[in-house]
């Protein structure tokens, strides 16, 4: 089952995968980000896929794991995976219809570290990327309201990336006024 | 000329009093939350008022946000299971039950039967207190006391169920990585009968007091009603998408564990609003109650745990009395289990809709990344388009059948 969506994202679309695997019948895809609304608008929109909702996104901060290990998560079609650059953003995607479902991944840089938002394709593709951005900075091009929304505003970092610390304090932040949460456009 | 503080107070006083100006003033912003009495979980809303109706609200959450996926990073696979409780801790045993799974799908383990049965026992008996806590919390915040405590007589006869299973009322912590804490105890059976009974006792009368009560029907109908493309766009899953019409449960379209050998219903609505979420979360407590007395019919016998030493503890005589159980407990305490590396997904239906967890292994014991997919996070995500153009107080009834649990949203 899921082996056979992989393998008609590969015929559909042979330039948009890098890598491929089922690790315990998760089928998951390697695109490059360029190609990542591609690849997306089609896995929604067509007959054969239909996966008409986007459960999860989320990246993973890559670090600390071991590059020669690497390849067990990402396994790439051409070069090492010991090469890829520190992040990856996850996408969970599932067909109702077709009652499977697909990881999309995408690997980024940090010093490159944005990529087209979902949101033209899903809802929940709002608040989900909004989490992504809150917990590693990823930035979502396009996005109608990229700002944090588990931490608050003037929180300093984003805590799910492996070089924050597990331990620390932030100072103390005033209150904001009511009034700003009201007026201000960045508390829509 | 520089103006005088009174002076600059003067003009602005005589701006205000133009027409202009009062118009702009009809607007009302108000504060609800992060702790309103009328709202259980900790959510903070700055609403724009016009008149009575929402003009525009700014939903803020995180007031829970404790840090679960970067303590889950800090220790063994293993250690992660407590923090699971404090996620949904209405239903924890569900996701004691969602996070074990994903670690076994990645690892590639397959549990006994008799475990498979005893964890659909506590999901049902989670789901139970699940949705009395929805039921119970929303009939009292449209001011019915009495169904409140009928509801929350009802989950108090369930919660000692859970202690005598578990030790705990809430932080269960059941589960372990390839089976159980421990079995069921003597005479379980006995005693979940006269607990359920009791509860459907008690769920007659609340059903009597509140399906057809004209004030609890009207604040209920109509309002908070949710369109099934955008619930489905919005990522909405569990009762949240099922109100709507959707035929889609976990239980019954992906099953996991043993669900597929269960007899029971999917429960959906018509109508996508409160009324049908109510309706929904009562149906679905039968549906629970039917198929706890299936799972213990059905109930299989043999060992709770999988034999393999590397991914369950040795029994205790075996630790104590050999050498090959002492190592077996000592390895697997101090270095973890040894999932090999790689990433997987596994959802569980939970008591709000899909709680899944992605996890990420490096092989060293420890698990590199956790993530939770907590479906009310989702569900918020979709509740400001609920509310903007209704009336302020249908905030409330909202909210409620949104069942949002705090410690699931911002973990």
């Amino acid at each position: 089952m899921s082996q056979s969506l992989i393998d008609l994202l590969r015929t559909v679309k042979p330039r948009a995968i890098l890598g491929s695997h089922s690790q315990a019948g998760d089928a998951t895809v390697l695109v490059p980000r360029e190609q990542l609304l591609d690849v997306m608008t089609f896995l929604r929109d067509d007959p054969r896929c239909r996966m008409d909702v986007l459960i999860d996104v989320t990246a993973v901060d890559y670090s600390e794991y071991d590059p020669a290990l690497r390849h067990c998560v990402t396994p790439l079609d051409a070069g090492d995976s010991a090469q890829l650059p520190r992040f990856e953003v996850v996408y969970h995607l599932l067909s109702m219809p077709h009652r499977n479902r697909i990881r999309v991944k995408v690997a980024l840089a940090e010093d490159d570290f944005h990529l087209p938002t979902m949101c033209s394709l899903w809802i929940a593709a709002n608040w989900g990327e909004r989490e992504a951005y809150d917990m590693f900075g990823v930035q979502f091009d396009g996005h109608p309201d990229l700002r944090r929304v588990l931490m608050y505003d003037e929180f300093v970092g984003h805590p799910l990336r492996k070089d924050f610390a597990q331990r620390g304090y932030q100072p103390l932040v005033p209150m904001p006024n009511l009034a700003d949460y009201a007026d201000n456009e960045t508390y829509r | 000329m520089t103006m005088t503080a009174s002076q600059k107070l003067t003009q602005i006083r005589s701006e205000l009093r133009t027409e202009e100006a009062e118009i702009v003033n009809d607007k009302m912003i108000i504060n609800m939350g992060p702790s309103h009495p009328a709202t259980h979980g900790t959510v903070k809303f700055v609403l724009t008022l016009d008149g009575e109706t929402v003009d525009d609200v700014a939903i803020t959450i995180g007031y829970l946000h404790r840090g679960f996926e970067k303590m889950a990073e800090a220790g063994t696979w293993q250690q992660v299971l407590p923090y699971t409780d404090r996620l949904n801790y209405v239903s924890p045993l569900i996701n004691n039950v969602g996070y074990v799974g994903a670690v076994e799908k990645l690892w590639g383990v397959e549990i006994t039967p008799r475990a498979k049965y005893i964890r659909m026992l506590i999901s049902e008996l989670s789901r139970l207190t699940d949705h009395l806590t929805s039921i119970a919390a929303g009939a009292l915040e449209l001011g019915g006391f009495t169904p409140f405590l009928y509801a929350v007589e009802a989950r108090e006869a369930l919660y000692p169920l859970v202690e005598e299973l578990t030790g705990a009322r809430l932080t269960a912590s059941y589960t372990r990585i390839g089976g159980l804490a421990k079995d069921l105890p003597d005479g379980y059976e006995q005693h979940m009968n006269a607990a359920l009974a009791h509860m459907e006792g008690l769920m007659i009368k609340v059903d009597k007091l509140l399906t057809k009560n004209r004030i609890f029907y009207d604040r209920m109908m109509h309002t908070g009603v949710l369109s099934q493309e955008d619930a489905i766009s919005s990522g909405c899953t569990g009762v949240m998408l099922r109100c709507t019409g959707v035929d889609w449960d976990l239980r019954k379209h992906q099953p996991y564990l043993a669900y597929n050998e269960l007899d029971f219903d999917v429960i959906v609505g018509s109508r996508g609003d409160n009324y049908d979420r109510y309706l929904c979360r009562f149906e679905e407590i039968g549906q629970s109650v039917k198929m706890i007395r299936q799972i213990f019919k059905q109930l299989p016998g043999g060992p709770i745990n999988v034999g393999d030493w590397h991914v369950c503890l040795p029994p205790k005589d075996a630790v104590y009395n050999s050498i090959e159980g002492m190592i077996a407990h000592f390895k697997l305490v101090t270095e973890g289990h040894q999932v090999p590396p790689g990433e997987a997904y596994f959802a569980v239906e939970g008591g709000n809709g899909e709680v899944g967890f992605h996890i990420v292994s490096q092989g060293n014991g420890r698990p590199y990344r956790v993530k939770v997919r907590p479906p009310c996070f989702y569900a918020m995500g979709i509740l400001k388009k609920m509310i903007v153009g209704h009336m302020l107080a249908d905030i409330i009834p909202t909210f409620d059948t949104l069942n949002m649990i705090g410690g699931e949203v911002d973990r």
